[in-house]
Formats: structure tokens, sequence, C-alpha cells
């Protein structure tokens, strides 16, 4: 288990004073000059040697991507950070927001120092009012500070943070949604190429992170590279904010380092599966959009990306939906195919139709109104989705619709079954 | 030749005012000058406030002015998004997020609790404009299910019982606590924190 000295989150929970006073008392803010004073360079390569995977769930590496940053376009750069937290399952950036804005801010100062941008827009989803709050008024007390702003923590560098709310919409964590909604448009995704850093928010050169991803910068810089990596297996380092929901007998978010087994995770943070281990049905490990574990699989499976990855799930963003043996797992997955039905953005046919149309097919089976045969339809049409879009969420919406199929066609045959016995009755 | 016409934008009456005016401006600040479409979001944000909760023609027409904007440029971007309401909502908007994290822990129980006690159903609002009810996806509280977002504060780790006095205090114009309704420090598991428990602030 992690110990508290290794955890970067100390006001996961919001026990303590989130504003500039406390954060600075949190070491918030130490020896930012001389930071930014070891130059560009040497912060990306940090990062890189770090092994720091993007924390919003693709889990890319984030020193990489911030290599790809032009250094001297002529034109504003930006760095952009994404706030709009939405998977289902995922709590975790809400708490980062509310309870450390100012961690976030710290990051966004390195990373924009890093990657030549002088201006950063915190992208929030909406939905979070009381969170933007804390955030706006984080960003204000930052400024009268001189830890943004002209000279920002006299560092010789210029950075602006502004604040944006989105207004209810999933996919504008799509990070080219995202900057096309930031422009002030339907937030639809744009065509890779170009991508954001060589044509991003208003054409300049842009990188888009997620909120923990930037906030944990700034410790792994302070604390060194070296402390980092000794955290988690190799090519997976670090902690993570785990957000552990559904059928545990206490759910919570927790900082963990990456690899714990997901086992370890459910019972010694949440209390364990609801009516003990043995009732466990399955974990969704990532968020919605990954495939759902075989029971045997969640037995001894680690949390990193590489060993989900194995098994043909995925961390995502690392929100563990967990469901007894009393739930009905087709409405379960029903459910979150109506939730990618609703947030598709509609430009791609087989996302803006598929979606509805899996919706519809599920909650017949859920009734056992359907064919044994539609099933492996309704499967066939979920390769027909994936990958033939614009952006992921066609995917996201497959993957669950798979995994069901994958680990519970069983229970979809026996709910047919079971309503042709009653209707000849 | 071709000529592109814009039908005349038509706020009629419609204005923010006091301290939503000033924020407005604020905003527009956030943004490069030739980059005022940004604002476009936010604003109708603003004006739904101004409005009672939701976006008439004339609202959506006085932030299509307020960002040189096209009109429907802006009807697009109001209609697009799910917190833009196109028509009138009750002084309490009740949205119960129902996607499986929050379903898995009681989600149905608290919509059919709306229903019951307020004799209304998804999408309507009672006949003394009090209460509108709506189901919404994933909200991001998953740790705290289920929940209810009510205007711009979350309610969460909710019963129907709970649900029910809330519902009432609203009524009545008393007090309510956001937040854990169960007592909880923020997502920390029930109980209190198994860990941070070393570490001062």
């Amino acid at each position: 288990m992690l110990q508290d000295k290794d955890r970067i989150f100390t006001n996961l929970y919001g026990q303590h004073d989130w504003r500039l006073k406390g954060a600075m008392s949190r070491g918030i803010y130490s020896g930012l000059k001389d930071m930014i004073g070891r130059g560009r360079d040497a912060i990306i390569d940090d990062v890189k040697a770090s092994n720091l995977r993007g924390r919003g769930g693709a889990g890319f590496p984030t020193g990489l991507k911030w290599s790809f940053m032009p250094k001297d376009s002529g034109m504003p750069q930006y760095l952009v950070v994404n706030a709009d937290e939405s998977e289902p399952g995922t709590c975790k950036d809400r708490e980062i927001l509310r309870y450390d804005p100012h961690r976030l801010l710290e990051g966004m100062l390195l990373a924009g120092f890093a990657m030549g941008a002088n201006t950063g827009y915190i992208y929030i989803r909406g939905e979070f009012f009381n969170e933007a709050s804390n955030i706006q008024q984080a960003i204000d007390e930052a400024y009268d500070a001189g830890m943004i702003g002209k000279n920002a923590c006299k560092s010789g560098w210029d950075f602006d943070i502004h604040l944006h709310r989105g207004a209810g919409a999933y996919i504008c964590g799509e990070e080219t949604a995202l900057l096309e909604s930031l422009e002030g448009k339907k937030g639809q995704p744009r065509l890779k190429p170009p991508f954001p850093a060589g044509c991003g928010l208003y054409g300049c050169p842009t990188t888009v992170n997620n909120v923990e991803t930037i906030a944990v910068v700034p410790e792994i810089l302070r604390r060194g590279v070296d402390w980092w990596t000794g955290l988690g297996p190799e090519n997976n380092k670090g902690t993570k904010v785990f957000c552990i929901s559904g059928h545990v007998n206490k759910p919570c978010n927790v900082e963990e380092e990456m690899g714990i087994p997901l086992r370890e995770l459910i019972e010694k943070h949440a209390g364990g599966v609801r009516g003990g281990w043995d009732n466990l049905l399955t974990i969704i490990p990532g968020g919605s959009s990954v495939p759902c574990l075989p029971f045997e699989t969640c037995c001894d499976i680690n949390m990193d990306f590489d060993s989900l990855k194995a098994v043909k799930s995925g961390l995502g963003t690392a929100a563990v939906i967990v469901m007894d043996k009393s739930t009905d797992i087709i409405q379960a997955i029903a459910r979150l195919s109506h939730f990618y039905m609703h947030e598709s953005c509609g430009q791609c046919t087989p996302c803006r139709e598929g979606t509805g149309w899996m919706w519809r097919v599920l909650e017949r089976m859920a009734k056992g109104d359907a064919t044994v045969d539609e099933i492996d339809m309704l499967l066939d049409v979920t390769y027909q989705i994936e990958g033939h879009t614009i952006c992921a969420l066609g995917d996201a919406a497959a993957w669950p619709v798979q995994g069901l199929i994958k680990n519970f066609r069983h229970v979809i045959e026996e709910r047919i079954a079971g309503a042709q016995r009653a209707a000849a009755e | 030749m071709r000529v592109t016409t814009r039908p005349a934008l038509n706020p009629g009456n419609f204005a923010l005012t006091g301290e939503r005016r000033e924020l407005a401006d604020k905003i527009k600040l956030r943004y490069p000058e030739d980059r005022v479409a940004s604002a476009i979001i936010p604003l109708l944000d603003l004006a739904q406030r101004e409005n009672k909760g939701w976006l008439s023609k004339e609202a959506i027409d006085f932030v299509a002015q307020e960002t040189s904007s096209a009109s429907i440029r802006v009807y697009e971007v109001a209609s697009f998004y799910s917190m833009f309401n196109m028509k009138p909502v009750g002084k309490h908007f009740i949205q119960v997020c129902r996607t499986t994290p929050c379903w898995l822990r009681g989600s149905d129980e608290l919509t059919n609790k709306v229903k019951s006690k307020l004799g209304i159903e998804i999408g309507e609002t009672t006949e003394d404009g009090e209460f509108t009810l709506v189901e919404v996806e994933c909200l991001g509280a998953c740790c705290n299910a289920p929940m209810v977002q009510i205007n711009d504060d979350y309610f969460e780790d909710l019963t129907p019982e709970h649900l029910d006095k809330l519902l009432d205090d609203l009524k009545a114009g008393r007090d309510v606590s956001i937040g854990s309704q169960a007592g909880r420090i923020g997502s920390a598991p029930e109980g209190g924190p198994q860990t941070l428990l070393e570490t001062k602030g």
C-alpha cells in the first residue's frame, strides 16, 4: 500500500484549506523559480524520464506529447487543461479542482513554460459549478500574489490562466471537440491530422492535458524523477487517483501506487465488495468505455495500463465500477449504451445511428425480447462502429457491448430462452 | 454576384443586468480580441440565468449581438449542449443522474420518488412552477452515488427519504446543505478517511 508520504494529493478529501495560504503550507509553489530556471528542455527531459503517462484515459507519454510542440512557431502557443471530466465512473479531477486548485495552476505554469505557451485555458465541464467557482478564486488569488500573470513567480515567464466553463457534452472531453467548444462552436471532433500541437486552438500550436496529469508534474520535478519511477511497475510509473464506485461497501476516491492489485484496491480502500468477494459479478476497471472483466480476471489483475491492456480491457481513467451478483448486467450495459447514444455528437453515421441501434437492441435483450442470432448481429454492428468514426467515441460505445457479449453471452441467451418459455406457457 | 445577408438580430428588451453584465465583459477579455465567439457558451449561460433558467429567442439574439455572430450560429450551439434549456423550467431544476454508477446504487428510486411526490413525469414542470424533473447522464460524482443536481448544486449519497425532505426544504425556502447527505467527507470512504492520516494540511 502506498504510504502517505508518497501521496501527492494530500487534500484529496478537502479536509484542509484549498486556498493559496493552505496550498503554500503544503509546499505548492515552492522552488518554482528554480525549476523554471533549469530551462524548457530540462523540464521536458525530466517528464520524459519520469515515464508519466496521461491520466485522461489514453495513457500517452506526457513528455513525448510536450516535445511535439514547436520551439518557435512565431504564433501564440496554448496549453489547455481538459477538466471536462465526464467518463462514467470517473470523479477524480473534481476533487483536484475543488480541493487542490493551486496544484493544477502550478502544474500549468511549469507545463506552459516547458512548451512555450504564454496562455493556458482550463476547460471545465459546466455542471461543476462550485468546482469552477473554487478554480476562479484560486486563479484570482494566484494573480494577486504574482504566482501567475506577468513574470510569474518571478521566473521571467509571462503566463496567463483563464477558466472556461462548458455546457454539458461528454464529447468535449475529446481534445479536438474541446478546442471547437472553446472556440464557441458545437463540440464536434476534428479530423486528425493536423494534430493540435501543430494546429490547435485558433489554429495555433496547442497541447491538451488532463487535470491529474498536469497536477502531478510539479511534485515529480520537486521530489525528483527517481522518487516517481520508484513507484509502480515498468512503463507504468507513479501514483494514480482511483475512483471506486458501484457495489462496494465504501465507495471512495483514493490515490494509490500504479499496478496495485484490483482486489487489494477494493478490499483495503473501499471496504470490499458488497456481500463479500465471492458475490462479485464483474468489474469495469477504467471507466465506462473499457470492457468489463470476468470474475477470474478480477481476482489477480494489477491496475496499470499494460496489465489491463493484456487482458483486452484498459486502465482508462482508473474508474473502477464494481457490480455484484444482484446486477442485471444486460441492463447495466444498456444504460451505458444510452449514455453514448445521448452523447454522440452526430457527425459520423456509424456512431450516430449505431449507438441508438445498440441501445434499442440491448433494451429488448434485457427483457428477453430478442432472438439468439441477434446476439451475433449486435456484435457485428459493434465492429462496424469501432474504428469507423472520426473520434474514439464510437470505439468507446462499442467496447462495453463487446465486453458484455464476450463475458455474459450465456446470460443473454438464458434471458431470451426464459422469455420464450414464458410466452409459450 | 453572391450576396450573403443576415436577418437582423432582435434581442428586444433582453439584456444582462448588474453583476452578470460586468461578468460578461470580463469573460470576453479572456479570449483574443478577434476571437470573441469563444465567449458564446459562457454568455449563453449568463443569459439563461438572467432569463430564469431557459433561453428565449431574444436571449439568443442578444448573445449573437454581443459576440458578433449570426443568430443561427448561436442557436446551433445552444441546442447542442445539454445544459441549455430551450423552453421554460421550474425554479428548482432537478437533474437525476441515470448512468450506470448511479443506477447501480438506486437512481431509479430517486426518479420514482420525485415523480410520485410531485406528480410529474420526466421532462415536466409542476403546475406551481417550483420544480422540473429531468434525467441526465453522468454528472461525475460516481463515488458519491446516487446523486442529483438541483440548479448549481450537487446532492450526493441520497436515499429517497433524503430527497423527499430535500424537496420539502427547497419548496419552503429553508437552507439546505449541499454535497453528501450521508455526512461523508468529500469522496472519502464512509466513516472517515483511511489514508492521508499522517499528513497535515
